[in-house]
């Protein structure tokens, strides 16, 4: 059960953080083309992106029956990263919608292979499935690096794979609303994932079709990492941190956690952006580098609490 | 009403059930045992569709298992087997309820809050009802999962290793109401079970299985006997009868 509490206390949050990604930053912030083309832009994308990796977090979470894997720790980035790598490559001037679609497909087959190796895994312990889901990534970016750099394109290798937002301006984020859809479909089916989240033997004793509902997940998580990774660039450990952090205070059953899930993950999201912005002010910390230390700090401080109540 | 006829499962060479053919009672309990390997769990598992079959059949009140769609079988049996360290944080409650989701497909009606009332208050969970899974006990979260079963209202249960995990006082709770769901609930029970007191002193017919065969079927004065003990798992056993039930000793 969310406490009621935190049902106010989120959304109020969330304005506030947004309020503040709509002021802070270079040049006259009352000036309503700045704010129009670049800090609305931007902060939707912020709340956009955030969200839709949190949400693909707790999908992955569930289906894959682990709490440490999330898109970055499954596969899922890399490969999508490396199907951008290699549209751009084959077909330079295609549209953002077909390039996203490669990458979709790409972080699909990535994905699907993670869950195939982690089948035939005689052992699965707790932290070694993240760690298979690491090495797969590891494995599929060296390949993106290798042919990036043959063919002198580490520079966009690199902008995709640090999120980074500074650069989204009106016309350049919208793509982003598909993770807004796409969020709105897991909702959709929120029991069905939820109870796949059970374990394959409980689904199957509910009268569900486990692999459909898998497939269906995976799916939406590809389709929101490729998605982001095309418009802002990668962002880590957002979808491991607050999934993690929501299901303690409000467990997992998502027809409850989901809108959680998503406000949180955008607020996080939302905050380290900000925090980017004024540190170094006027420079800017890519949201990707903050969300690494915010989250490394955050995602450490929730192992050793786990560990302590399950020991 | 549950039957096998020739259930096989193979892996590989090796054989695991070789041609069950089995006809269960209604409304009743019933006890599968039979030593380490025998194939219990494979002949619970394919019955109730979580592992396919390499030849023969299955049915639930007629219903090929292997042809019938996932949620209509869903409506008329009801599984479970020990879960190992399920990830989702789930409270009792909500695991009860997803009990009637081949009913209501996610939507509750006030005959599903009823119903997950009644199997919350059956195994005594109202207290621990908002509690996480992983916040209770072990014997508490098996009680959870048997309410879960129970809410989803089946007339055939199977149950793979009920007692797993529960100390002498919560095991012999859990078959009392076991027992009860039979008794009071015209439920047809079908549980592997490792402890051969419980399965004689609780089952209307036991059926006893070695090296994925059935050796013998039949009530617990039929099975408990040392002749057909010696003939399932191989040791030597005393039977005693205490308080009208025949228990084994075969400690020492």
């Amino acid at each position: 059960m969310a406490p009621p509490s935190l049902r106010i206390l989120l959304p109020a949050a969330l304005v506030v953080l947004a309020a503040a990604s709509l002021l802070v930053g270079v040049g006259d912030a009352g000036g309503p083309e700045i704010l129009l083309a670049s800090r609305v832009p931007r902060t939707l994308a912020l709340i956009l992106a955030g969200a839709g990796m949190a949400v693909a977090g707790v999908i992955m979470q569930l289906v894959a029956q682990n709490r440490f894997v999330e898109p970055s720790t499954a596969g899922t980035a890399e490969s999508a990263t490396l199907g951008m790598l290699l549209v751009t490559l084959l077909a330079p001037g295609a549209p953002v919608v077909v390039k996203m679609l490669a990458a979709t497909a790409s972080a699909l087959a990535g994905t699907v292979l993670f869950l195939r190796i982690l089948r035939a895994m005689p052992l699965r312990a707790r932290l070694t499935v993240p760690l298979v889901g690491i090495m797969l990534g590891g494995v599929v970016g060296a390949a993106s690096t290798f042919i990036a750099y043959r063919n002198d394109m580490l520079q966009f290798l690199g902008t995709w794979q640090a999120g980074d937002f500074s650069t989204v301006l009106r016309g350049r984020y919208e793509l982003l609303w598909l993770a807004a859809l796409l969020t709105l479909a897991a909702y959709a089916m929120a029991d069905r994932i939820t109870i796949a989240g059970l374990g394959r033997d409980a689904a199957i004793n509910l009268g569900l079709d486990h692999r459909r509902v898998v497939a269906a997940a995976i799916a939406i998580v590809a389709m929101i990492t490729a998605v982001t990774i095309a418009t802002v660039g990668a962002i880590p450990f957002l979808g491991l941190v607050v999934p993690n952090l929501v299901a303690m205070v409000a467990g997992d059953n998502l027809r409850r956690s989901l809108p959680l899930v998503a406000a949180s993950g955008a607020g996080l999201l939302l905050l380290c952006d900000v925090l980017g912005r004024v540190i170094r002010f006027p420079y800017e910390i890519p949201v990707g580098t903050m969300m690494g230390v915010v989250g490394s700090a955050l995602f450490l401080v929730l192992l050793l609490r786990r560990d302590s109540r399950h020991a | 009403m549950i039957e096998t006829r020739d259930l096989t499962r193979r892996y590989g060479d090796t054989v695991v059930v070789d041609g069950v053919s089995l006809r269960m009672p209604e409304r009743a309990f019933v006890s599968v045992i039979g030593a380490n390997g025998a194939g219990k769990s494979s002949v619970l598992s394919m019955i109730s569709r979580l592992l396919p079959m390499s030849a023969g059949r299955a049915f639930v009140d007629g219903l090929d298992v292997s042809a019938t769609p996932g949620d209509v079988l869903a409506r008329r049996l009801g599984i479970l087997r020990q879960e190992h360290g399920v990830t989702a944080r789930v409270t009792i409650r909500d695991l009860v309820a997803f009990g009637r989701y081949p009913h209501s497909k996610g939507r509750l009606t006030e005959a599903d809050r009823a119903r997950i009332a009644d199997a919350l208050a059956f195994l005594d969970l109202e207290p621990l009802a908002e509690r996480f899974l992983d916040e209770v006990s072990g014997g508490q979260r098996q009680r959870a999962y048997i309410a879960m079963v129970l809410a989803q209202d089946t007339d055939c249960i199977l149950l793979d290793e009920p007692l797993n995990n529960l100390d002498m006082r919560h095991a012999a709770a859990m078959m009392g109401l076991l027992r009860r769901a039979v008794d009071e609930r015209g439920r047809t029970i079908v549980a592997v079970l490792h402890d051969i007191n419980f399965a004689s002193c609780y089952s209307d017919q036991i059926v006893a299985m070695r090296d994925g065969k059935v050796v013998a079927v039949g009530p617990p004065e039929e099975i408990v006997t040392p002749e057909v003990l010696r003939a399932v798992y191989g040791i030597d056993v005393e039977v005693v009868t205490v308080k009208g039930y025949r228990t084994v000793f075969f400690y020492r």
